[in-house]
């Protein structure tokens, strides 16, 4: 790419023959010279972008005596590495909580998978009137902010005897996510039309089509939306906050925050410990499908 | 006989065209049912609840305005609560699409290693919640937290943050601050699409750096840009966990932001009719602010394909 910008340059120095450009203009000093500005400015930010990571690690291997010393002590001696099972053990029953947020998890990525494949494929390859409004629709409640709903489907569950259950954090999952129709209907937009054709000419319903033809082919977008709603739905703190009360129900991250509220004065070294473990399939499912959702993003243009 | 196979083929066009229609409904169906019964049925009782002092127990009484008579005119908490929100939201939004377009620039250059830092610069914007909002606690402790171990290594005496009036909301923008990475993966999707022709055009008209940047980046980046303000001031004012988990509104109510106090007065005071009211202003203060940059976006916002 650079080389194409630069061939005026180059072929503007061939026409001048007998000029000879002083050392400091010559087009790979100065391009030596760009790169390293640019590599000065942006390693060091690098390093203060991941940096709270380290300390957070560093942090959970401390002693509790260790842990106000100043300047601080990049790398602990000793190593208390049962911190990690002492914070996830002594306190409260994060085994429960990490059983819980997998099981909500698990069913909401699978939920919205679903009931987003389906919507998107509707309104990205069937023809049908009124279709252009409904999906004006979904763009609309897209923007629409959730306090304004957040209200009234609580006192809607409340009347259902849904409180302190599951049910409010898992029953909707099923119903469609705004977000994930959009990205999985540009994806699907994206795929031939000459296919679906085919298909129907050999006699295939739109469930076969849907199935056999555009599902294949929309792999990455599928990766994005299970990433997206995997790291939404294990961060998810507002709506367990809400709803849930029983502690053998509650989800990890309403655990951390009560975890925090009772030890978090000094106990930062559990704190870090346990909040390192709780953010661990997050770093996991970042490493493993970055490539997937750098695409994703850059498909809709939209974060999430 | 001929015309039997033509209208057989018609009727069966007709029926592959019904069956069609049948299939999009039923593709929608659970996205349309979780329409009625989880968003528009409550946004329609939201807005009823606001002229309602519902307090989800048991009276409910038709008020009016008073809802938002109060809040508007008596409750000094809501004018706090939104000042302290504005703060945020402007400080976030600016220094995070800047940042980000800064990031975005320079990681731009097809250098060695990009990959792996444009990652690097990406990942704390994935790990949000409740252990990073724990993990800035931490850091900005006034006493051992990294934040200020830095400043003092600069010779600066870092304030108190969190525990400081004055403070705590920068404070936040700080910590915000640390996620503009999926602002920075748009931009760069963005400076990607900008045809190489027009630098080139530009280089050979003698264009300095500053120039190409100021004359093509910018106005051919102003749409990404654009939108990334717009969604970044949407998230911005929805500002939330963060609050409950690092400071509950204080110091005093120096951190109280309108979703918090929203919050708050829904399900710690159960006033919910008023909480709705909230949630209507809070909308409404998006909306226009939306439609104020989209008003101001016609005077720096170019669309190659021209107006629409």
């Amino acid at each position: 790419m650079s080389q194409l910008v630069d061939k005026p340059v180059s072929t503007q120095n061939v026409r001048e023959g007998a000029y000879q450009a002083p050392w400091y203009q010559k087009r790979q000093v100065r391009e030596y010279f760009r790169n390293a500005i640019v590599y000065l400015l942006v390693l060091p930010g690098a390093a203060v972008f991941i940096l709270p990571l380290l300390w957070m690690l560093s942090t959970a291997l401390k002693e509790s005596n260790q842990i106000f010393i100043y300047p601080p002590q990049w790398i602990p001696d000793p190593m208390v590495w049962s911190n990690f099972s002492d914070g996830w053990n002594k306190f409260l029953d994060f085994n429960q909580m990490m059983f819980n947020t997998l099981f909500i998890t698990a069913n909401n990525v699978i939920g919205n998978l679903v009931s987003c494949c389906l919507a998107a494929y509707g309104f990205a390859r069937l023809r049908a009137p009124g279709k252009n409004i409904l999906f004006a629709l979904v763009l609309g409640t897209m923007l629409l902010p959730a306090e304004v709903t957040i209200i009234p489907q609580y006192i809607m569950f409340t009347k259902l005897g849904w409180n302190d259950s599951w049910l409010p954090l898992t029953v909707p999952a099923w119903f469609g996510f705004p977000f994930f129709i959009f990205l999985l209907r540009q994806f699907f937009m994206s795929i031939p039309y000459d296919l679906d054709e085919a298909a129907r000419i050999d006699g295939a319903s739109s469930w076969r089509i849907l199935w056999s033809i555009i599902l294949p082919l929309a792999k990455p977008a599928l990766a994005t939306v299970v990433i997206f709603a995997f790291i939404g739905n294990w961060n998810n703190f507002l709506n367990p906050l809400i709803y849930i009360r029983d502690m053998d129900k509650q989800v990890l991250s309403v655990g951390l925050n009560m975890f925090r509220g009772q030890y978090g004065r000094i106990d930062f070294h559990y704190m870090m410990a346990v909040a390192l473990i709780v953010l661990m399939p997050v770093l996991v499912v970042f490493f493993l499908g970055q490539r997937f959702f750098v695409q994703g993003i850059a498909l809709t243009g939209i974060k999430g | 006989m001929l015309l039997a196979i033509t209208s057989s083929i018609q009727r069966k066009g007709m029926t592959l065209q019904r069956r069609e229609r049948i299939d999009f409904w039923l593709s929608i169906l659970p996205w349309l049912l979780g329409l009625l019964f989880f968003t528009g049925g409550p946004v329609i009782a939201s807005f009823a609840f606001s002229f309602t002092n519902w307090t989800g127990l048991k009276s409910l009484e038709f008020v009016g305005l008073a809802n938002f008579q109060e809040l508007l005119f008596e409750d000094d908490l809501f004018w706090i609560s939104a000042w302290n929100t504005f703060y945020y939201a402007f400080g976030a939004v600016s220094f995070g699409t800047i940042g980000a377009l800064v990031v975005a620039i320079l990681l731009n250059q097809n250098l060695p290693g990009t990959t792996f830092l444009r990652a690097v610069y990406y990942l704390p914007s994935i790990a949000s919640g409740v252990a990073i909002s724990i993990l800035w606690m931490w850091l900005l402790n006034p006493d051992a937290g990294l934040v200020n171990y830095f400043l003092d290594l600069i010779g600066i005496e870092g304030p108190k943050w969190l525990a400081s009036q004055t403070w705590v909301k920068p404070a936040l923008i700080l910590k915000s601050l640390w996620g503009i990475g999926a602002n920075m993966i748009i931009i760069l999707a963005g400076l990607q699409g900008i045809p190489v022709s027009l630098y080139e055009a530009a280089r050979i008209d003698g264009a300095s750096w500053w120039h190409e940047f100021r004359h093509v980046t910018i106005p051919m980046l102003s749409p990404v840009l654009f939108f990334v303000l717009i969604i970044s001031m949407i998230n911005a004012f929805q500002i939330l966990t963060d609050i409950i988990v690092m400071t509950q509104g204080g110091p005093g109510t120096a951190s109280y932001m309108l979703v918090y106090y929203l919050f708050i007065s829904a399900f710690t005071y159960l006033k919910m009719g008023y909480a709705s009211a909230m949630a209507w202003i809070l909308f409404a203060i998006i909306m226009a602010l939306t439609l104020l940059q989209l008003w101001g976006s016609k005077r720096w916002v170019y669309y190659e394909g021209g107006e629409r």
